[in-house]
C-alpha cells in the first residue's frame, strides 16, 4: 500500500484538501509546467468514461508525463478472467502511478492493498469518485473565494448521487449549511442526515424548489433525476419538472450564486440558463484539469516549485 | 428444572468449553463460526432451551477444547449475549462475555453484489460502526445490522 494513493475523499485531512486546492490554483496559472518528466501513469479503465479518462490523461500530458492504458476492460485480459490482482500487479511493473475506473465497488481499495505503486480512483462503481469532489470544492472555493460559511443546495437525485454524497463529507471541514432539494423517493439517505448531525452541520430538507430557498443559497449544486432510479413511473413523471432549474427562477438569487452540476445534464438545467453569468457547470468541468493534475503529483510525491 | 439440567449438563463436562446464552436463531451460525463441526472432540448443542433473558436460548458444549480469545469474540457479532464459560477438573475456572472486534475479518459476506469482494478471491473485511450495532464493508462502504450479517 503506497500511502499517497486516493481512493476516498474522506481519506484527506482538512490541510490535505487545502493544500491540494492551492496546488490546483497553481496549475491553473501554470497548466503546462512539465514536472513529470520521465514518469509513466496508467489509465486503467475497467468500465468506460470518457470524460473522466480525458481529463485525466490531459493533465498527465500537461505535466510532461506519459500515459498508457485501456479505455475499455473488454480488450483486456481481464475480460479473460483475469483477477484484477493480477492486473494491477502486473501494470505496476511498468508505470509509476495507477489511475483506475472501476464498475465493481471497493476495486480502487482493494487495488491498494496489492501494490505499493500509488492508485488513484478515478470512479469505483456507485462509491466514490475523490477527483470528482476536488474540482467541486475547486470550483466553490474559485467562485466564492472561501469554502468557509457557504449555503449549499443540493437538487435533485440525493439518494443515488455519489457526487453529492461526497461533496457534503469533504465540505464538514468548513462550517456550511445545506439544503437537500429532492422528492421522497430520492431524498437524502439517513445515514448522510445522521452524518450531518453528528458533526453539528446546519441541514434542511425541501421537497420544494423554491424562490425561498434559491434566493438565500451561495451554490446551488444540481445533479440528475434519472427515470431508472424509480421503482413507480408515475412518481417520475410526476416529480421531474419540479427539479428543473429555469432562467427565470434566478431572477432575485444572490449576485454570488453559481450553479454547479456534474455532467452530462440532461433536462434539469434548461438551456436558458447556460448564457446566466452565474452557470458555472462548463467552467466546472474545466476545473477538473487543475484538481487532477494537483491530485497526479500529490500521488507521485512530486511539489511543484511555487 | 431447566436451570437445573442445564447446570447438571454443564457439570458433566469434566474438561473444555461452554457457550451459553446464545439466541436461538443465532445458534447454527455461531457453530459454523466456530468450526465446531469439523471437530473430533465430544460435542454438545441445545437450542430453543428456556431462558429468563433471552425467551429461549442456544449452547455448545465442547470437551477438551480452548479458543483463542479472538475465535470466541468472532461469534459476538450474531451473540452479543453468549457466555463463554472455562471448564477444567468439572469446575468453571472461568466465565466472560464475548466482545465485539472493531475489525470483523473473513466471516461476513458483503450484501452487495457489485462488491469488489464477491467478484475477487479476497477475504471479506468488516469495520464495527460507532452505534455498535451495524459494520460496514471496507471496500464498498455498504452498511449491515450486526443480527442480519451474512455468514460465510
Ligand atoms: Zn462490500
Amino acid at each position: 500500500m503506497n500511502p499517497n494513493s486516493l481512493v476516498s475523499i474522506d481519506d484527506l485531512s482538512k490541510e490535505q484538501i487545502i493544500e491540494l486546492l492551492e496546488t490546483a490554483r497553481y496549475f491553473e496559472e501554470h497548466p503546462n509546467h512539465k514536472i513529470l518528466d520521465g514518469k509513466v501513469v496508467a489509465t486503467l479503465f475497467f468500465e468506460p468514461s470518457t470524460r473522466t479518462r480525458l481529463s485525466f490523461e490531459t493533465a498527465v500530458n500537461r505535466l510532461g508525463g506519459r500515459v498508457i492504458g485501456f479505455s475499455d476492460a473488454s480488450t483486456t485480459s481481464s475480460s479473460k478472467g483475469e483477477t484484477l490482482k493480477d492486473t494491477i500487479k502486473m501494470v505496476s511493473n511498468y508505470v509509476d502511478l495507477i489511475i483506475m475506473r472501476h464498475f465493481l465497488e471497493g476495486a480502487a481499495r482493494y487495488a491498494t492493498e496489492v501494490t505499493e505503486v500509488p492508485v488513484i480512483n478515478a470512479g469505483d462503481g456507485a462509491n466514490q469518485h475523490p477527483s470528482q469532489t476536488m474540482l467541486d470544492l475547486y470550483s466553490i472555493l474559485k467562485t466564492q473565494g472561501t469554502l468557509e460559511n457557504l449555503t449549499i443546495t443540493m437538487v435533485g437525485d440525493l439518494k443515488y448521487g455519489r457526487t453529492v454524497h461526497s461533496l457534503l463529507m469533504a465540505m464538514k471541514y468548513f462550517n456550511p449549511t445545506f439544503r437537500f432539494v429532492a422528492c421522497d423517493e430520492l431524498k437524502m439517505p439517513r445515514e448522510y442526515v445522521e452524518f450531518c448531525k453528528k458533526q453539528g452541520i446546519a441541514f434542511e430538507e425541501h421537497s420544494d424548489f423554491s424562490r425561498e430557498v434559491i434566493d438565500s443559497s451561495d451554490i446551488i449544486y444540481m445533479t440528475r433525476v434519472q427515470r431508472e432510479r424509480f421503482s413507480d413511473i408515475m412518481e417520475y413523471e410526476k416529480v421531474k419538472d419540479l427539479y428543473t432549474l429555469h432562467n427565470a427562477m434566478l431572477d432575485t438569487s444572490k449576485e454570488n450564486l453559481r450553479i454547479l452540476h456534474p455532467l452530462p445534464r440532461v433536462n434539469e438545467i434548461s438551456q436558458d440558463v447556460d448564457d446566466n453569468p452565474k452557470a458555472y457547470y462548463f467552467d466546472q468541468a474545466r476545473n477538473g484539469l487543475y484538481a487532477r493534475q494537483a491530485l497526479i503529483c500529490r500521488a507521485l510525491g512530486i511539489t511543484p516549485e511555487k | 428444572m431447566a436451570t437445573d439440567k442445564r447446570e447438571l449438563a454443564v457439570a458433566a463436562l469434566k474438561s473444555g468449553t461452554v457457550i451459553d446464552h446464545i439466541p436461538s436463531e443465532a445458534l447454527f451460525k455461531c457453530v459454523k463460526i466456530l468450526g465446531v463441526e469439523k471437530m473430533p472432540q465430544k460435542l454438545t448443542i441445545g437450542n430453543n432451551l428456556d431462558s429468563a433473558r433471552l425467551g429461549t436460548k442456544g449452547i455448545i458444549k465442547v470437551a477438551d477444547t480452548f479458543f483463542p480469545e479472538a475465535t470466541l469474540n468472532r461469534i459476538a457479532l450474531i451473540a452479543p449475549t453468549a457466555v463463554v464459560n472455562t471448564i477444567r477438573d468439572y469446575e468453571v475456572v472461568e466465565k466472560r462475555r464475548v466482545e465485539l472486534p472493531a475489525v470483523i475479518r473473513g466471516i461476513v459476506r458483503c450484501d452487495n453484489p457489485k462488491c469488489i469482494t464477491n467478484n475477487e478471491p479476497m477475504a471479506t473485511v468488516f469495520y464495527v460502526t460507532e452505534d455498535g450495532e451495524h459494520i460496514r464493508c471496507r471496500y464498498c462502504n455498504h452498511t449491515v445490522a450486526n443480527d442480519k450479517a451474512n455468514i460465510l
